[in-house]
């Protein structure tokens, strides 16, 4: 056969629509969202708010629930306001900030440690997965007393309790995603030479990670939740040691702010573990939807 | 290409060899009394009926299912364990999906230790081989099927395997593509000759590419008849209309038709039983 016969193939195939082009394509749809629906999802947020605005400042009382002490949007506003303006609120925020990001990072390394054993070795997943069922159901506030007990310092307590709330969703959507990695990969790459630590490597890691992205992204959140939980130990300061401060002195406004603040930070801290997932993951963002 | 040295010998020898599948009560005999020995540089084509266990002896042959009895052996040596001297395509492609085209080939030199510029221009050189040298920076998932079964080809070559397995590698592809991957193959064969078995169920595909087809039964699978194929090479489209072609086809239809009340089975894989919800 000719060189020729063997260009042909490639050059027919070629004509295909450019995968480059699709590529392009995919990650503008998942971008940019088109501007009626973006209006939408602005108007839902404003009647949120318009009925919170309503809710308190008629201080609607249905009998089960009352909105009598809950503070009204302005009052809030106000609040955070002047928390924004004080010098506290960057200690605060950087004091959360390294909380959180200590222990997320802590349950990152072990989670993904633990479950990439639980899910490439039976042994493992015997030995491990009893004790850690045991301890998922724990709620982070039961920990208090054990954290403080365990941990020379307040910081260091308050690192573990968030710790404590990433750590299983970590885990568990490790696990998932090393079960999952295809027993085909797997003979292929020991067939071209690939031993037992270049199989783990090469072929269950890739395949595991767009869990473990999901679980990170989740994990992330569950570290934010836990965060009023972890500061009710600490002396000074902290966003979620400034909710609960405000709850003991009674300031609702502030209590409201906190609480705000927190669900901003852990939003935003979720969304930027997907986008480092999905830079990570390049090969995802092809054709293949 | 000449960087790497060409494939010593690669002759398979199989002797009273049997493979056993499942556990307990379940398992039964596969394939059973397989005696056969493969000249080095053969093309030989296993032809049988779905189920019949082509797939499990070429399992057996990649080192990925162990025999129940007998033996087999690689120029002498037993074969155990998956080994790169031993390449196995699968009928889907098993293409690295986080890894481009041009990494995916390059990955059996990375487990060699070459180095990395090293092990690129070789890949370069084996995509070239396969016609796909425009596609090294894609990812698999932006090619075709046709196209991932050439870089799959191309990515077990790299290594110099002595023996090429192929399991219904074209089997999931159009009628055309099929006819275009099954002339790319002899070409690539004539090049850089190995041993090659290589599994279907079809009678054309078997007649045209083999030096030697064999015919085996249904399950419990035995080989039947050995058939061999004298067509001249290099080998045209219009040999599958050859009166000679049409008479071996002949025999091979009354061969594999199915007896009465002979229960059609489901296929297996080299990897041994297909598992419950795998694609």
């Amino acid at each position: 056969m000719s060189a020729g016969a063997l260009e042909a193939p490639g050059a027919t195939l070629a004509a295909r629509p450019d995968a480059k082009e699709r590529r392009r394509d995919g990650r503008d749809g998942h971008a940019r969202l088109p501007l009626r629906r973006l209006a939408i999802r602005a108007g839902a947020l404003g009647l949120g708010l318009l009925a919170w605005h309503l809710a308190a400042s008629q201080k609607v009382d249905l009998g089960l629930v009352t909105f009598g002490n809950v503070p009204a949007p302005a009052e809030v506003a106000r609040a955070a306001w002047s928390l924004a303006q004080s010098p506290k609120l960057g200690a605060h925020v950087g004091a959360s900030l390294a909380r959180v990001l200590g222990g997320f990072l802590g349950a990152l390394a072990l989670g993904i440690a633990l479950g990439l054993s639980i899910g490439r070795s039976r042994l493992a997943g015997d030995l491990l997965l009893p004790p850690l069922e045991v301890l998922r159901p724990i709620p982070a506030v039961a920990w208090i007393p054990l954290a403080i007990l365990m941990f020379p310092s307040s910081e260091a307590s308050m690192v573990f309790i968030t710790f404590t709330g990433a750590l299983f969703p970590i885990l568990l959507n490790t696990v998932h995603g090393a079960e999952a990695a295809s027993p085909r990969l797997v003979a292929s790459a020991r067939s071209l030479g690939a031993g037992r630590a270049a199989i783990l490597r090469e072929v269950v890691i890739p395949a595991a990670l767009p869990s473990i992205v999901t679980g990170a992204a989740i994990g992330m959140g569950t570290a934010w939740f836990c965060l009023v939980t972890a500061e009710m130990i600490s002396g000074q300061y902290g966003i979620g040691y400034f909710t609960w401060e405000s709850y003991t002195l009674q300031n609702y406004d502030d209590i409201v702010v906190g609480m705000l603040l927190i669900g901003l930070l852990g939003m935003g801290s979720s969304v930027a573990v997907r986008a480092l997932g999905r830079l990570a993951m390049p090969w995802t963002r092809g054709g293949r939807a | 290409m000449s960087a790497a040295p060409p494939p010593a010998a690669g002759r398979i020898e199989i002797a009273g060899a049997a493979i056993r599948l499942g556990t307990g009560a379940a398992a039964f005999e596969v394939v059973r009394d397989i005696d056969l020995a493969i000249a080095p540089r053969q093309f030989v084509c296993l032809l049988g009926p779905s189920g019949c266990g082509k797939s499990t002896l070429l399992g057996a042959l990649a080192g990925h299912l162990g025999l129940a009895r007998g033996s087999l052996a690689l120029d002498g040596r037993p074969v155990a364990g998956p080994h790169p001297e031993r390449g196995i395509v699968f009928q889907h492609h098993t293409l690295l999906p986080w890894r481009r085209v041009i990494d995916n080939v390059a990955f059996g030199p990375k487990m060699r230790g070459v180095p990395r510029a090293e092990r690129l221009a070789r890949a370069r050189d084996f995509l070239a081989l396969v016609g796909l040298a425009d596609f090294a920076e894609r990812y698999p998932s932006e090619l075709s099927g046709g196209m991932q079964q050439r870089v799959e080809i191309a990515r077990v070559l790299i290594n110099r395997p002595r023996v090429l397995l192929m399991d219904e590698p074209f089997g999931a592809l159009d009628a055309q593509t099929r006819l275009m991957m099954q002339e790319l193959l002899l070409d690539i064969w004539t090049r850089l000759p190995t041993t090659v078995v290589f599994v279907t169920h079809d009678i054309d595909e078997a007649l045209f590419l083999g030096d030697r087809v064999l015919v085996m039964s249904a399950r419990p699978g035995r080989i039947l008849e050995d058939i061999p194929l004298a067509f001249p090479r290099p080998r045209g489209r219009d040999l599958v209309t050859a009166p000679d072609f049409v008479a071996l086809k002949r025999r091979c239809l009354d061969l594999l038709r199915p007896h009465d009340g002979q229960p059609s089975l489901p296929r297996l894989t080299p990897l041994g039983l297909p598992l419950p919800g795998a694609a």
